[in-house]
């Protein structure tokens, strides 16, 4: 199985330490033809507006949508990438690019500017014990609709979701050593490989 | 419990940044243009540093309406510049909110032998660097983030180049370097063992790198990434183009796309006029930016 990290701009290598961690084999998605041979994609943090306008560029805007909403791929944002999986941007820019692929409302820099940045111990339901969150001008989750389960909260508001195959968090997971959050996608990434061998 | 400012969220911010374009700024239109083209954070200043090495004088921090107005006008990070050493300009930008700030050698130095104590700060530094020493050494002040100084404002690519591969060759050289050697590398250079001692494991500088100094075209943005910048800084090579917007939207796209030689020469084709640009031999020692805070 293989899992790609959208490599356009941003926190991309580490993101791929984090999946070679996992020992799983991550590569580089940076057009259509890479896209098609992952059972994941890692929508990795950076500038919503850059990456979102150069995912269109190259031309991965369409079949990123369509393998997801098929079943056939599973897709986790973070950051950045929460933004662009977001039904709704609040303080997006006028043509705020957008997948539009989980039904929540997300607020851009949330916490304001890059001075009021942090890290925080938070709990991600599936776990035991807390993990490091790191914010860095982070979204924060303001509605999520029926199908979206919240996976982690602070007091401010949402920062981790997952709606089926797509998983979303505020934070930044590859900052830190701890894998656990990388080996949930995995393991989701792994389930999809189930579901397309049934249909098959 | 939040922790604000720690090195992680300061060098985070600028791991966030890779891959990008960040673009000299001295108005709200010029901000929004560079948005608009996918610039993944703009600098606001008064004047751009082929401006800046014209006028002559001393050159300062901006005027805070100025940075205030960029970044009410858009919505990625605005970065602003300090002199060396200013730690209270630095302040005035910490308070109004920038970014970043760069502790640049574009502005005209406030102190000759120290540079800002930037461990200090919650809001992450840039800082220019010639060679690896230079580099560790704002590191160890607390710098998160590292760019090659290059020769601003002369739209001449040469100097960031000699920066870049200067900064590799030596990362090249620390790998291959035995314990009791290291420590005489570090003497030389006068950066700490354990900075070294990372730079050995880790096979890079321990933050992020970016290119600047004279990168005008999406050609000398390639040029950069392929000798690996992590990203890079335009001065006055976008706004100094008879086309700014196709300029800027060129940059980034030969930026992410800066090992695909079909893509760099479609974006490389019909792009105006280009800034004129400084041959080096013209440039006097006093003239030279790079050579400030060292």
């Amino acid at each position: 199985m293989k899992i790609g990290v959208l490599s356009i701009q941003g926190a991309v290598s580490e993101h791929l330490q984090r999946l070679k961690d996992c020992s799983v084999e991550a590569v580089t998605v940076k057009d259509p033809a890479s896209l098609s041979s992952v059972s994941g994609l890692i929508i990795p943090g950076g500038e919503s507006t850059t990456i979102g306008k150069l995912i269109e560029l190259a031309g991965l805007k369409g079949p990123i949508t369509e393998l997801s909403k098929s079943g056939n791929l599973a897709i986790f944002g973070t950051c950045a990438g929460m933004v662009l999986m977001a039904r709704q941007v609040i303080d997006g820019v006028e043509k705020q690019p957008k997948l539009e692929l989980m039904d929540i409302q997300v607020k851009r820099n949330a916490f304001g500017r890059q001075k009021e940045s942090f890290e925080t111990e938070l709990n991600f339901k599936p776990f035991e014990q807390t993990l490091t969150g790191v914010f860095i001008r982070s979204p924060l989750v303001r509605e999520a609709g029926e199908g979206v389960e919240i996976m982690a909260a602070i007091p401010e508001g949402i920062v981790a979701a997952r709606q089926g195959n797509l998983l979303a968090t505020s934070f930044h997971p590859e900052l830190t050593n701890d894998t656990r959050i990388h080996q949930y996608f995995v393991d989701m990434c792994r389930n999809i490989k189930e579901v397309k061998k049934i249909k098959v | 419990m939040k922790e604000h400012g720690t090195f992680r969220v300061k060098k985070g911010m600028a791991q966030m940044q890779k891959g990008g374009v960040i673009m000299d700024v001295t108005t709200v239109e010029q901000a929004q243009i560079a948005e608009n083209a996918g610039a993944v954070a703009v600098m606001a200043l008064e004047r751009v540093p082929a401006d800046i090495r014209a006028a002559g004088g001393v050159a300062r921090m901006a005027d805070p309406v100025m940075i205030e107005k960029i970044m009410e006008a858009v919505t990625i990070p605005v970065m602003a510049k300090v002199r060396i050493g200013h730690f209270a300009e630095a302040q005035i930008m910490e308070e109004l909110g920038v970014d970043y700030i760069d502790e640049s050698e574009v502005l005209t130095p406030a102190d000759e032998q120290y540079h800002i104590n930037k461990h200090l700060f919650k809001v992450p530094f840039v800082c220019g660097a010639r060679d690896l020493g230079e580099a560790l050494r704002r590191i160890s002040e607390g710098a998160a983030m590292i760019r090659t100084k290059g020769e601003p404002g002369t739209g001449n690519v040469v100097e960031a180049v000699r920066h870049m591969r200067k900064v590799m060759d030596q990362i090249r050289q620390v790998i291959g370097k035995a314990d009791d050697e290291l420590v005489v590398m570090a003497k030389e250079m006068g950066v700490s063992v354990n900075l070294l001692q990372e730079v050995r494991k880790e096979k890079r500088l321990p933050v992020v790198n970016f290119a600047a100094g004279g990168i005008a075209s999406p050609a000398d943005a390639a040029l950069m990434m392929q000798l690996g910048s992590d990203g890079v800084f335009v001065g006055s090579g976008v706004f100094k183009a008879a086309n700014p917007q196709k300029v800027a939207e060129a940059i980034v796209k030969a930026t992410m796309n800066y090992d695909d030689p079909k893509l760099l020469s479609e974006v490389s084709k019909g792009l105006g006029e280009a800034m004129p640009g400084l041959e080096m031999t013209t440039l006097t020692e006093a003239d030279k930016m790079q050579i400030r805070g060292a």
